[in-house]
């Protein structure tokens, strides 16, 4: 295999593994910064408890996020030397207002939410908490920007470097606003926010209802839920709308995508449908056991069912994205968040009802939950990374002149050899195969250890409070011997 | 603000974020290189290990923010450097995740060869790391093989070689050493006589590797000493940074350990700012032509990007300062135990 196989392989599996995490650190930060604001206010013990434990999972789930974080980073350079000069001064500001405004805010804090809680006042806890939750936020700010200037890049020009004689093209910034907020920034933030947020309501209203299928901890759990279950509802429900408007905003700035996800071939005068699922056959251009909804596509896209949307055949050939891949992870999704949208409402409905806990199968369904949206969240990230191939950075037009793309292949390290890379995909493979399988073992562990009972966490502080008084006494002791040089000297 | 002096100012912030990681995240490395020697029971370890827990992520990030600065402000370096430094690159971030988990898993059970097998994990990857991130410095110092339009043509074994290598050595005593200091400000008793011992030992090996790397600079490495020759005043730097080094066992015996500490870190921060003085103006200079060097005038962004920069590293730096403060100084005096511990 070559380099530009293997480096999209290797950039393709890192990324969705070190997405595994964020997503679900954005989501139960702000489930964990709820339960910790109704503990702030109603200074009820088992809100303390329950902040304390989802603390404890998303201490475990951040530092794994962190350290395959780092990875995404460093493999622009090692990988796509090419890509990193040609986007450098674009991409790279976004990046490093990431480091400046997110990373060094939610790592700083993170210590004071973890390790803290016996350590500084509610106040500061909760304030804590607060920052660690909008600087993963953040984080996700400045890398979706990032990652939307290039499907969509706008407040730029290109500049034709002199390097020893030979011209090479750059991507430089000529308003840093109109980059930020270029035309697909804020629909795919929000979408990818959305998303994260849905699985996170969805991670506490499993761990909760797995609790209460097995008879344990039910007091925290139903508390937890009182949360976890409408803000389910709710996001499940934005996630829709703000996917569609995606779509709208996709016909405009990457049609070659959106006819990929419906492999929509043939642009026809008749108004365009919509697949429920299939088998896109994109040698042939057809679709194999398909089962499509008349009118539909042309709704969503354009709010009116008669217009008909522009397919692949507007695009040449050597501009067009595979379509198998995006057409079913984008299918996905969509199942996938028609599914979560039942499933919150109907638990929605229970709960309203005063039957939540009843019916088992809905308990099971939840508990099953963060799987699928999980997998929708990925699922959505490569229907959107594989349908903007064969283009890095898209090409465009600023105010009619005519911007140059960089296509995947071009951006491709030219130092490094295939069996570099093929051994860096072995040695992250085997790292990464483990790091899931212990991660998995010590998430588990978490919550079959579950929340403290009430009783256990009273128990621990008036301990604690003991102690604290034991160590003044014995110190102000030992201050009268011999450590007193190096006490006072500190 | 002229072109010029905005990447000069940027080159100097980039030291700064360098130097940053280097004192913050130097003293977590060598408290996981110090890990099994000083530590002789459970409870040991953990105290070591959560001497550094609340802090070694946020330090982690000051590595993040460099490589995004580069990023940012010098794109054809930080491709360049990056897509040389290859393989070392790939075994640092193993050495990075490596740390990061042994630190969040190993007492996560209770069970004897679980806390081995993330003991000896948090030891390897912290070893490794330093060293590596000193053979990296190493190679940048001496030049590597540059080829026209900023194509490396070396390999890794082309970056393994005697110096690289005395370099990495020289960081991983430096960072142990900090590490101890560290170490013995947050410990008691027997654990912090046994690091009182291993900051003797660690400061001979460390000033032994000092004179030679020096000496060895010297020789191998001419260009290192020219930028000092134009300017004299340089010579402040390797002047405080031998005074900075004896500093370290006279703190120690005056029995004033974060003096010792303060000193490790300025002996630290003159190393970082002798080796952007050394390498100035080029990122990498060419072995195999000087043309073929990477600089600062050919690796820059724009002027207008440079300058957004700007604006926000002076927003974002002062809050991040004010908070770094906030929490070290939540985290103050001894290491404690507690039910939120590692």
């Amino acid at each position: 295999m070559d380099v530009e196989i293997l480096s999209r392989l290797q950039f393709a599996g890192t990324i969705m593994f070190h997405y595994l995490f964020p997503p679900l650190s954005i989501g139960l930060g702000l489930q964990l910064f709820l339960c910790e604001l109704a503990y702030f206010r109603t200074k009820n013990p088992a809100w303390e408890a329950a902040a304390r434990f989802w603390t404890r999972v998303f201490a475990v789930n951040f530092a794994m996020g962190v350290a395959t974080g780092i990875v995404m980073e460093f493999e622009f350079g090692t990988n796509w030397a090419v890509y990193s000069r040609f986007v450098g001064d674009v991409f790279g500001s976004a990046l490093a207002a990431e480091g400046i405004f997110a990373f060094f805010l939610e790592s700083g804090f993170l210590a004071v939410l973890v390790f803290g809680w016996d350590r500084v006042g509610p106040k500061m806890h909760l304030f804590s908490t607060l920052m660690v939750f909008l600087g993963s936020a953040f984080s996700a700010v400045w890398i979706v920007v990032a990652n939307s200037w290039q499907q969509t890049p706008a407040g730029y020009h290109i500049v034709w470097h002199d390097v020893q004689g030979e011209m090479m093209p750059r991507a430089e910034v000529t308003d840093f606003w109109a980059m930020v907020f270029n035309p697909s920034s804020v629909d795919r933030l929000t979408h990818t926010l959305i998303g994260a947020f849905v699985l996170g309501a969805f991670f506490v209203a499993s761990v909760c209802s797995y609790y209460l299928l097995k008879n344990r901890h039910e007091e925290v759990a139903r508390r937890c839920l009182s949360i976890a279950l409408p803000t389910s509802l709710v996001f499940t429900i934005a996630a829709a709308m703000t996917g569609h408007h995606s779509a709208q905003q996709l016909v405009e700035t990457q049609p070659a995508k959106l006819a990929a996800m419906e492999a929509h071939f043939e642009t026809t005068d008749e108004p365009t449908g919509l697949y429920m699922f299939g088998w896109p056959d994109a040698e042939n251009e057809t679709v194999h056991f398909g089962v499509k909804l008349p009118y539909l596509l042309s709704l969503m896209v354009y709010n009116d069912p008669t217009v008909p949307v522009p397919a692949m055949d507007q695009i040449p050939e050597d501009e067009r994205p595979p379509v198998w891949l995006p057409f079913q992870t984008f299918h996905i999704m969509v199942g996938l968040g028609t599914i979560m949208i039942g499933v919150a409402g109907l638990a929605c409905l229970a709960w309203y009802r005063g039957k939540f806990g009843q019916q088992r199968w809905l308990l099971w369904a939840i508990v099953v939950m963060p799987v699928a949206a999980m997998t929708a969240n990925q699922a959505g990230w490569i229907t959107a990374e594989v349908g903007r191939q064969p283009w890095v950075v898209y090409p465009s037009v600023q105010d009619g002149v005519e911007m140059m793309g960089l296509r995947t292949a071009d951006g491709l390290s030219e130092s490094v050899t295939a069996q570099q890379v093929l051994s860096s995909i072995i040695l992250f493979g085997i790292i990464y195969s483990l790091l899931f399988a212990v991660w998995v073992f010590v998430l588990n562990n978490k919550i079959q250890h579950g929340p403290e009972t009430v009783e256990e966490l009273a128990e621990y502080k008036s301990k604690l409070r003991e102690e604290t008084m034991a160590e003044k006494f014995g110190r102000s002791g030992k201050s009268h011997g011999g450590d007193m040089m190096v006490e006072d000297n500190q | 603000m002229s072109y010029d002096l905005l990447t000069f100012i940027w080159y100097v912030l980039l030291g700064v974020l360098l130097t940053g990681y280097a004192i913050l995240d130097g003293f977590d490395l060598g408290v996981g290189i110090l890990h099994p020697f000083i530590a002789k029971d459970d409870r040991e370890r953990r105290l070591v290990m959560n001497s550094i827990g609340p802090l070694w992520d946020g330090n982690e990030v000051w590595l993040v923010t460099f490589g995004g600065a580069l990023f940012a402000a010098f794109p054809v370096a930080y491709a360049t450097v990056f897509s040389s430094f290859y393989t070392a690159f790939f075994l640092l971030l193993t050495c990075l995740i490596g740390r990061a988990v042994s630190l969040e898993f190993r007492s996560k059970v209770h069970s004897r060869p679980w806390r081995k097998f993330w003991d000896v994990g948090f030891f390897l990857s912290s070893f490794t790391g330093a060293f590596l991130l000193g053979v990296a410095g190493g190679n940048v110092m001496a030049g590597m093989e540059l080829g026209p339009k900023y194509v490396y043509e070396g390999n890794l074994f082309s970056q393994i070689y005697w110096y690289p290598l005395l370099v990495g050595c020289l960081t991983v005593s430096l960072f142990a050493l900090h590490g101890a200091i560290f170490l013995y400000l947050k410990t008691e008793d027997e654990l912090q006589a046994r690091t009182r011992g291993a900051i003797t030992k660690l400061f001979y090996a460390f000033a032994g590797l000092y004179v030679i790397v020096s000496l060895a600079t010297f020789i191998h490495v001419p260009h290192a000493t020219e930028n000092i020759a134009n300017y004299p005043v340089l010579w402040i730097v390797p002047i405080l940074n031998a005074l900075a080094v004896l500093n370290i066992p006279r703190a120690m015996h005056l029995g004033k350990p974060a003096y010792a500490f303060f000193t490790s870190s300025m002996v630290i921060a003159a190393f970082a700012t002798l080796f952007s003085v050394a390498i100035f103006p080029n990122f990498m200079l060419s072995t195999l032509d000087p043309a073929y060097s990477i600089t600062l005038e050919n690796a820059r962004s724009s002027a207008g990007t440079l300058k957004t920069m700007l604006i926000i590293a002076v927003i974002g730096l002062p809050c991040v300062l004010s908070y770094t403060v906030i929490i070290y100084w939540i985290f103050r005096g001894k290491v404690k135990l507690d039910s939120n511990s590692y």
